[in-house]
């Protein structure tokens, strides 16, 4: 067997120690806003864009002092794109950091499994973009600041029916993530209801590569369009197989497709697509124009809808802080400081005020949030072509 | 009857990848009874050595697509594994070598997860898109099936590999070396064989990398965690077929493919994954050694 040294075990106590005064010092008067996102994995640029999304904010807002002289500090988790890793993340952020609040997550099988440890804490999550109606019925500390599927799936269908004029779809899910399989039956029902016919049903798995045994049954049936409400990675396969088995109508999705990674992967497949969004980003609204401009010189890159989304939500969540620190100061207060006893008060409090955010002015639209904390917004269809987006139209909830 | 040969075509197209993938596994058992659980995750290599040539090289920018550079990709990818596999080999499989099976099997199981973690720290757990090394192209085959010049690359480099590596071990003298070894390691070695064989580790890699290499053509998003399932279905492939057996690998990955293809087509896409397994019991419980394995066949 081979002994540790010696040396090795006073060197860790210091080490120990070292991190135990640094992270004393640290405890200046700062609130502390976990966020917990997908950096890496299969859906990595959702956690990225809406990581910068929130920071952008955030610092801003630091940069002009804060909220009453206070900063706000966000301890960001990342949780892999696997729902199992965003409990453990979230856990952390709690149980560890102790957090006031929460951010996160845009893929709503991760929100539903970082919600109830969220609820059952008493620390106020708001979603930024998971729109499954499952993720705010989890209890009253579950916010967002995003329309849900229903919404989306109506507005999808209606383009479909009525500007489009399809009346034979078919639906390409994916069979292992809560959002695509609760768009998939909303869009189902809506298009149904409007007098359409799905002609197919057919379901991959995220990670699948190869899609073309699906898309041979589709193409089969000779539909009018294929609606795949999935995310991006595996979208732009699908879009390039369908191509490739001489499939040419239009794919119509979900916002899982923004990223920037989309178009990258489909190429050329996916021009004469549609697909819905939470904003755009050409919009000549000032404060939109700003963030966007803001947004690209610091990432070099263009801010897509989860982004924006983000924005908002750290825009909702210091709102309703900044309201927090007029009416209640001694609440405020609490929640700067050290973890004690009085902030479970305080955190309630604070839920209380993000659950009467009423028209508060984001990028993504004026945000009010209804009875079931979800927030009631126009979703906007973009189209594609020669790889790029164009507006197509705005729709009103 | 067009979608089906369509989806036939499909299945043949993707079971040449399993195939490849297979005969690594089965090469590996067959002379060191070993199985070897990283195969999967050096297929993952090899697609990823492969974007990073292919990119070195100006693919898209300044040199376009051709057979000439696809050819110099595949090539410089399975030399990387090949080296790779050799490294493992070395450092992972040897010293345990004299140990229980299932020693082995652990340490195996070890490199696979090293990997990897080692591909997310290195090449970053985001989807990448694989360069587009040959143009894309659709083809019409009589009856109206259509199959890319990428799915018929595949099939011909696939088959071009396989006879190949049938050739190299009943024509050489060190083809010879692998059968003895294979057949009785002891002995093997009493007439003075070296069953030290890490070129068998290197021609498996090797074969692995050139699956990978060819997934990314035709699929082009690769990952770091791209080659577990394939890498699993690769080793029911060559179990499916009797392992040790090359002619059984080949068969094995083939219908592999094609029934995940018939099963999307005409099941669900549901059960795709599970048909695999199902393929694998009823093939187990009416044969036990595989379709091709048989006692007193080579084990190569």
């Amino acid at each position: 067997m081979i002994r540790t040294p010696r040396i090795f075990v006073p060197i860790l106590v210091l080490l120990a120690l070292m991190g135990a005064l640094v992270s004393c010092a640290k405890h200046e008067a700062e609130i502390k806003v976990g966020e917990f996102g997908s950096l890496t994995g299969s859906t990595a640029t959702f956690g990225i864009s809406s990581k910068n999304g929130i920071e952008l904010f955030v610092d801003n807002l630091n940069a002009q002092g804060g909220i009453g002289g206070k900063k706000i500090h966000v301890l960001v988790e990342d949780d892999q794109s696997k729902p199992e890793e965003a409990a453990t993340a979230v856990n952390k952020l709690i149980a560890q950091d102790g957090v006031v609040a929460m951010l996160g997550e845009v893929a709503s099988s991760r929100s539903l499994a970082a919600a109830p440890i969220c609820q059952n804490s008493g620390v106020p999550m708001i979603s930024p973009s998971s729109t499954n109606p499952k993720v705010t019925e989890i209890g009253d500390n579950i916010f967002r600041v995003c329309y849900i599927d229903p919404f989306q799936g109506m507005v999808i269908a209606k383009f479909a029916k009525n500007t489009q004029h399809f009346t034979k779809g078919a639906i390409f899910r994916d069979n292992k993530n809560d959002y695509s399989v609760g768009l998939a039956n909303y869009f189902t029902e809506s298009f149904k209801g409007m007098g359409g016919t799905i002609v197919a049903d057919e379901a991959y798995s995220e990670g699948d590569q190869d899609f073309k045994a699906q898309l041979t049954n589709i193409k089969g049936k000779k539909p009018e369009f294929i609606f795949v409400p999935g995310y991006y990675t595996e979208v732009g396969l699908i879009a390039r197989q369908a191509r490739e088995l001489g499939i040419t109508v239009p794919l119509l999705g979900g916002d899982g497709w923004v990223s920037e990674r989309l178009l990258e992967i489909a190429q050329d497949a996916l021009n004469g697509s549609y697909f819905v969004n939470h904003y755009w980003e050409q919009d000549p609204n000032p404060a939109v124009q700003g963030f966007v401009q803001n947004y690209r010189k610091r990432y070099n890159s263009t801010p897509d809808g989860l982004a924006a989304l983000a924005y908002d939500a750290a825009g909702v969540l210091t709102n309703a802080l900044q309201q927090l620190q007029q009416s209640d100061p001694k609440a405020f207060e609490t929640l700067s400081g050290p973890p004690n006893a009085d902030q479970k008060a305080a955190r309630a409090k604070l839920r209380d005020l993000i659950a009467h955010t009423h028209e508060y002015p984001g990028v993504t639209g004026k945000i009010t949030l209804d009875e079931h904390r979800n927030a009631v917004k126009p979703a906007v269809f973009l189209g594609i072509k020669d790889r790029a987006y164009t507006f197509v139209a705005t729709v009103e909830p | 009857m067009q979608e089906f040969f369509q989806q036939l075509a499909n299945g043949i197209a993707w079971g040449s990848i399993y195939a490849l993938i297979a005969l690594g596994y089965t090469m590996v058992y067959g002379i060191l009874r070993l199985i070897n659980f990283a195969h999967g995750d050096v297929y993952m290599v090899g697609a990823f050595a492969a974007y990073f040539l292919a990119r070195a090289l100006g693919v898209g920018t300044v040199v376009s697509a051709s057979p000439l550079v696809a050819a110099v990709v595949l090539l410089g990818s399975m030399i990387v594994c090949a080296a790779l596999g050799m490294l493992i080999e070395l450092l992972a499989y040897r010293p345990v070598r004299k140990s229980s099976r299932i020693t082995a099997l652990i340490t195996a199981i070890g490199v696979s997860l090293f990997l990897e973690n080692f591909g997310i720290l290195v090449f970053g757990a985001d989807p990448k898109f694989f360069p587009q090394v040959i143009a894309p192209r659709t083809i019409t085959l009589p009856g109206g099936v259509l199959v890319t010049n990428h799915q018929i690359t595949v099939v011909l480099v696939s088959l071009c590999l396989m006879v190949g590596l049938t050739l190299f071990i009943h024509r050489t003298r060190t083809g010879k070396a692998m059968r003895a070894v294979a057949f009785h390691r002891d002995a093997a070695s009493l007439m003075g064989i070296n069953t030290d064989i890490t070129y068998t580790f290197a021609i498996g890699s090797a074969l692995a990398a050139a699956a990978g290499v060819l997934v990314g053509l035709t699929n082009p998003k690769i990952e770091p965690l791209m080659g577990i399932m394939p890498g699993i279905k690769a080793f029911v492939a060559a179990v499916l077929g009797g392992i040790g057996s090359i002619p059984g690998a080949m068969i094995g990955g083939l219908i592999m493919g094609i029934s995940e293809y018939m099963v999307v087509g005409y099941i669900s896409s549901t059960y795709r994954d599970a048909i695999a397994f199902v393929i694998l019991i009823i093939v187990l419980l009416i044969k036990p050694a595989g379709l091709l394995g048989r006692n007193v066949a080579e084990k190569v």
